[in-house]
Formats: C-alpha cells, sequence, structure tokens
C-alpha cells in the first residue's frame, strides 16, 4: 500500500511530502490538524483506481478532512474495505511523470521504465504513444550508478532543469530496490512540484517473499488480512488456499497439477449442469498428515462444497504418506465431534500408489471412494457435487 | 543422445550432506546416475555413506572436479547460501548446474545468470525446479526415474506434478530427455532452449511442453517453434478456469489482464502449430497420436 511504500521510500531519502496514517475519523481530523492547511485524504488499499472510486480527497481544514474520512473508512474498493487512510498536505502539483524498476522476466533481468507523460495509467500511454514510454534494461551486476541515472534520464526526455533531482532521485529508487529485495518499485505519480522540485507522490513496492529471511522488518508487511473468512484461515495455517465459486473441493499436490485439477473438473462438470472447482489449495511436496488434515478442514468448512477431490501424483510424495494423512485428517475431525457427510474422491498415482489405495480401502470409511484416473476421478467428484 | 544431460555426465552434489541432499543423492545412485562426490567447505575430507557407495566430500567445486571430472552439479542449498554456492560453480566452469533448491530471493538469481552470461560457459536449470532425467541415463534432480523409461518423447515443463503426471501417462512409450525449468520469475535454461535443443537431437522424435499462466514465456515459445522447430509439437497449458487476478501457488502463476491467460498461451501456440491438448489425458493423447501413426 501506499504508505508502506512511502515508508520503505523514506528509508532510502527519496524525496516526498510525509502524510500520517489514519484509521480513525479522530485519527483523521488529530492527522489534519497536525499538518495544517489543506489537505488531501487517501485511501489505503491494495488495488489500482481508487482515484477514480472516490477514495482520494481534498479538505480544506480538519473538520472537512474528518468529514471525507468518515466517508472513504469502511468504503468498499474494487472488493477491498477500506481501514486506513493516509492525510498528506495537499501540494501543488505542476507536472507528472512515472517511473519504476521491475523484474524483466523475459531477459533475466532488470527493467526500468519512465515516461514524462505520467498521471494517467501507464498502460495507456504504452499503447497510445509507446514512444513516450521508455524502457531500460538493466544488468542486475552492473546496477545503476550516476552514469546509468543519467542515461535513463536522458532516456526518458526529463526535462533538463530535473536532470540532477532526477538522477539523484533514480538511484535512491535503484538502492531501494536492491536493498528491499523488491521485485517492484513504482512512484506514480512522480511530481515536479510548483517550486519545482521532485516528489514521489504515490508508489508501490513489491518485496520478494523469498528474501524475508533478510528482511525481518518485512513481516510487519506481510499481509494477514483476508477478506473470504476460508482464505484467512488457511493463510493462518500456511496453507497456499485461493476460494473460488464453485462446489466441489479440490485438494492436489503441485500448484501445476492443482491448476489442471480445477480446469478438468470444470470441464467434467458441464455434463452436469455447470459444477465448477471451490477452491485452489496445493497442500506441496512431501505433505505431512497434519497438512492433509489442516487442508481437509479447510475445504470441509467451506458450505459451499458439496463433494471433494483429492489428486495426488506422487513424484517424491509418497502416496502411502498421503493416504495415511487422509485417514488420520477424518480420525482428527470426527474427535472433535464433527460429522463429515462430504464425499471425498481420491485418485493417487506415482510414488507408494497401490500402499497408499489399500491404507484407504482398509480404513472403511465410507465416504472415501477411489477412482483410478484423475478424468474418472473428476467426473465422479462433479457427479456427487451435482447430487 | 537425450539433451544436456546423458550416460556419460559425471555429477556432484552441492549441498550433498544435507538431508534433502542425502535424500535425493541415494535416489539418483539408485537410478543408475554417476554421482561421483559432494560439496561442503566444512566437511571436506569426510565421506558419506550410501547404501555401500562411499561419495567423497570435497572443499571447493574446483576440487571436486578436478578430482572426479564432474561436468554436472545438482544444488541442495538452503536458499540463503544458493547465490553464493551457483556463483562458486559458474567459477569453477562448471557446465551444467542445476538448482533444485525452493525460495531463492528472485535477485540472487538475476545477478547469478547476470554472472554466468558475463563468465561464460555455464548451462544453469532452475532454480526452483526437479531437476533434468534422461531417462536410463542419468537423472540430476528429484525427478522420480521409476515413472517411464528411455524412449522418443522430449518433455520441458515448467511444473514438476505435471512433468510426473505426462510422464506417467506416457509411460509405454518413454522419454529422451525430461527437464523441469522450475516456475520462477527468472530462471535459467527457458522453454526456447530446450525446444531448440530437442530440435537437434536426432533420439526426440517428438516434444511436449508444458507452461503455465502468467508471464509471456509460451507466446515467445510459439514465436520460437513458428521459426524454428520442425518436429512436432504438442503443448499444455494449465489454468482455462483460473479467475484473473488470483495468484495461485507459483509466483509465476498470476494472471492479470487479458495477457498471460490459458486461452491466450493456447491460441498463440496453436498459431504456431502446435496441438494443444486442454487436459492432462488428452495431451497425452495427441502426443500418442503423433508418436504411433
Amino acid at each position: 500500500m501506499e504508505y508502506q511504500a512511502k515508508e520503505l521510500f523514506a528509508k532510502h531519502d527519496v524525496p516526498l511530502t510525509p502524510g500520517i496514517v489514519a484509521e480513525t475519523v479522530d485519527e483523521v481530523r488529530a492527522a489534519a490538524e497536525q499538518i495544517g492547511g489543506r489537505v488531501v485524504v487517501k485511501a489505503q488499499v491494495k488495488v489500482g483506481g481508487r482515484g477514480k472510486a472516490g477514495g482520494v480527497k481534498l479538505a480544506a481544514d480538519p473538520d472537512e478532512a474528518a468529514a471525507r474520512g468518515r466517508e472513504i473508512l469502511g468504503m468498499d474498493i474494487k472488493g477491498h474495505t477500506v481501514h486506513r487512510v493516509l492525510v498528506v498536505p495537499a501540494v501543488d502539483i505542476a507536472e507528472e511523470y512515472y517511473f519504476s524498476f521491475l523484474v524483466d522476466r523475459a531477459n533475466r533481468a532488470y527493467l526500468c521504465i519512465a515516461s514524462v507523460e505520467g498521471g494517467v495509467e501507464i498502460e495507456e500511454v504504452a499503447r497510445t504513444n509507446p514512444d513516450a514510454v521508455a524502457q531500460i534494461r538493466i544488468d542486475p551486476v552492473a546496477g545503476v550508478d550516476e552514469a546509468k541515472a543519467r542515461e535513463i534520464v536522458a532516456t526518458a526526455k526529463f526535462p533538463a532543469e530535473l536532470a540532477d533531482q532526477a538522477t539523484a532521485m533514480i538511484t535512491r529508487l535503484w538502492d531501494c530496490f536492491v536493498a528491499e529485495d523488491a521485485s517492484l518499485v513504482e512512484v506514480n505519480p512522480l511530481g515536479r512540484l510548483g517550486d519545482g522540485r521532485l516528489d514521489a507522490l504515490d508508489g508501490k513496492v513489491t518485496v520478494d517473499d523469498n528474501a524475508g529471511f533478510r528482511h525481518p522488518d518485512h513481516a510487519e508487511y506481510v499481509d494477514r488480512t483476508a477478506d473470504d473468512p476460508l482464505e484467512a484461515a488457511a493463510k493462518e495455517k500456511d496453507l497456499n488456499y485461493v476460494k473460488l465459486d464453485g462446489t466441489v473441493g479440490i485438494i492436489g499436490n503441485g500448484a501445476g497439477l492443482v491448476m489442471s485439477t480445477l480446469d478438468v473438473v470444470a470441464y467434467a462438470g458441464e455434463e452436469f449442469g455447470g459444477v465448477r472447482p471451490a477452491n485452489f489449495l496445493d497442500i506441496g511436496g512431501g505433505a505431512s498428515a497434519e497438512v492433509m488434515a489442516n487442508g481437509l478442514e479447510i475445504v470441509l468448512g467451506d458450505p459451499d462444497v458439496r463433494a471433494v477431490f483429492v489428486n495426488v501424483f506422487g513424484g517424491i510424495t509418497a502416496c502411502d504418506a498421503v493416504a495415511n494423512g487422509i485417514v488420520s485428517a477424518i480420525h482428527m475431525l470426527e474427535s472433535r465431534g464433527e460429522t463429515i457427510n462430504k464425499p471425498l474422491v481420491v485418485r493417487l498415482d506415482g510414488n507408494n500408489a497401490e500402499e497408499g489405495r489399500r491404507i484407504l480401502a482398509d480404513s472403511e470409511h465410507d465416504i472415501v471412494e477411489m477412482v483410478d484416473t484423475m478424468d474418472g476421478a473428476a467426473r465422479r467428484a462433479a457427479e456427487l457435487a451435482a447430487k | 543422445m537425450a539433451i544436456f544431460l546423458n550416460e556419460q555426465s559425471k555429477i556432484i552434489v552441492q549441498g550433498m550432506t544435507g538431508s534433502e541432499g542425502q535424500r535425493h543423492t541415494r535416489r539418483m545412485l539408485a537410478a543408475g546416475s554417476a554421482v561421483l562426490g559432494g560439496v561442503n567447505a566444512r566437511k571436506a575430507g569426510t565421506s558419506v555413506d550410501f547404501d555401500g557407495t562411499s561419495l567423497p566430500v570435497f572443499g571447493t567445486v574446483e576440487e571436486a572436479m578436478k578430482e572426479t571430472g564432474a561436468d554436472v552439479s545438482v544444488l541442495f542449498v538452503p536458499p540463503a547460501f544458493t547465490k553464493d554456492a551457483m556463483v562458486e560453480a559458474i567459477d569453477a566452469g562448471m557446465p551444467l548446474i542445476v538448482v533444485i533448491t525452493e525460495g531463492v530471493p528472485v535477485h540472487d538469481t538475476a545477478w547469478a545468470l547476470a554472472h554466468s552470461q558475463r563468465t561464460g560457459g555455464s548451462r544453469i536449470i532452475g532454480p526452483n525446479c526437479p531437476g533434468i532425467a534422461s531417462p536410463g541415463k542419468s537423472n540430476a534432480g528429484i525427478i522420480p526415474s521409476d515413472i517411464t523409461g528411455a524412449g522418443r518423447i522430449g518433455l520441458v515443463s515448467k511444473s514438476g506434478t505435471l512433468t510426473y503426471q505426462l510422464m506417467y501417462e506416457l509411460r509405454d512409450i518413454g522419454f529422451t530427455t525430461s527437464v523441469g525449468i522450475g516456475g520462477d520469475p527468472i530462471i535459467g535454461t527457458t522453454h526456447i532452449d530446450c525446444l531448440q535443443a530437442f530440435q537437434d537431437d536426432p533420439e526426440t522424435d517428438a516434444i511436449i511442453m508444458v507452461g503455465e499462466i502468467g508471464g509471456d514465456a509460451e507466446e515467445r515459445a510459439a514465436d520460437y517453434i513458428k521459426a524454428n522447430v520442425t518436429k512436432p509439437v504438442v503443448g499444455y497449458v494449465a489454468g482455462f478456469t483460473a479467475p484473473e487476478g488470483k495468484t495461485m501457488g507459483h509466483a509465476g502463476a498470476i494472471v492479470s489482464g487479458s495477457s498471460g491467460t490459458a486461452e491466450a498461451k493456447k491460441e498463440a501456440l496453436e498459431a504456431a502449430g502446435v496441438r494443444v491438448g486442454k487436459t492432462p489425458s488428452e495431451t497425452a493423447r495427441l502426443m500418442r497420436d503423433i508418436v504411433t501413426s
């Protein structure tokens, strides 16, 4: 979110006008009083287009700021509830530019995108006037030194009188990009104020979760909230779960296989009046009985789910371990007094599949049904969900 | 012949003394791979026993190469140390580096790959990948060796379990080489690198390419196939029913906007003459039709 990006910018001395985060109407008023003069109240959500949605409002004084805060706090912007706002001094903006550093998958390097035509969607500018959007490749070993920053300034055609300021800003944003292990550092808009100063008016930083081990301070940026209660519960258990809108619960191992399972279930479901998958859940490689149990608990806890499809190909994961996981998960849930009345269709292949199937057969749980192939199991699960 | 890895390949394991390293070194040996030693500076001079095969632990990759003639290194090093391990292998001139480690920071991968490009020589597969297997010849990584035997299909995939699924469905035909290139945003060896190698490999008759939603690697691969690949290619992309704007699993698997969707990738591949299956079993069927006709 904007205020978090600005915290990281400030840490690396990127020039910006500081604001105050507020979570209540009283805090908005206090922030406006502290800043003095005209302020802008800005919704803090992880989605673009908040200005158009009415999430950014100008206020002349603390009373008006509080009124605007009351409107914005709790507002829904594209499915995201506004829990906090950033109150910033209203500044006089002469021009708006765009600037970002990001990971460039295609070239296995980094890319700098800069444009003096900011203030609107950069994708729009890139489409209508591609020459106005400079794209500069950055070699990860060489990085961005002052000379490279000057090259960017020249390529993007920043006004000559801003060259020194822009160069300094770019090297600081590069420091932020590298030091924070970011996969994206974006300033949009990068403002040229009435007095000629450059100011990071709004920004976005995406940090790499994989680098969390060298950034203990990034833990506070991890979004533990989710608007969907099942997704929130799954997040708490570190499960890779996404809620979807169908009725067949899905559990599998490996992101690719699970995504493929969603497709196969949706195709099979066409035959039964459009039955669709209820979720994405990847239990990963070498899943323990506990992970399986947690996963089953989440999926069975979804009131939309009418049947569950467990689809596992044992590569390194042994299918007997998966089967034991299913059995102990059912025991665990039953021992908590929960009755499981949703059918489980299980398909196991690969490493120790026969042993896995034997364990499930011996467990004599009549809710568990084994089917040999992925297609067959998907069809059966869709059929059961349609009943 | 197979690509990148064959019966002549001599393998060392960086991180062999760790639990994952030991577990998979044992499996690679059981698959008949020539694993000749490991690297761990703190345990140099010791050895590790794998069911009767004693493998020496060297202090550096350079020393391991000199002593064993190794030309492949497989990395099971923890994420925080993967960059240094990659750079050490690159600097030693290791021809093939297979990085299994999941969770490597993208800046570390980017730096190591850029360093490799400057210094020349090394082919890097991964990170965050299952590795590479040439059935009946050698196996470098964690792809199970008992799914299928040698045959005439080449496979390149971003996803581990989907690779296994397709190898399983076509186990009666068999594979020359199966390459799991990994699902990270930045990877060493790409779809295109593998397509080129399979095109040049006389033992490979047909190619399966497994993609994933997000990014445009499949679209670029489609352009490459159109211009350079004369062997039949069958494609599969998972995620036709994935909703836009949701991340599912891999860092790479994000759909945003209209590009990067499974449908867009399917269209691009079909325009390049690739037959695309809607499910793994349909994909296997398309491949079966090609190789048995």
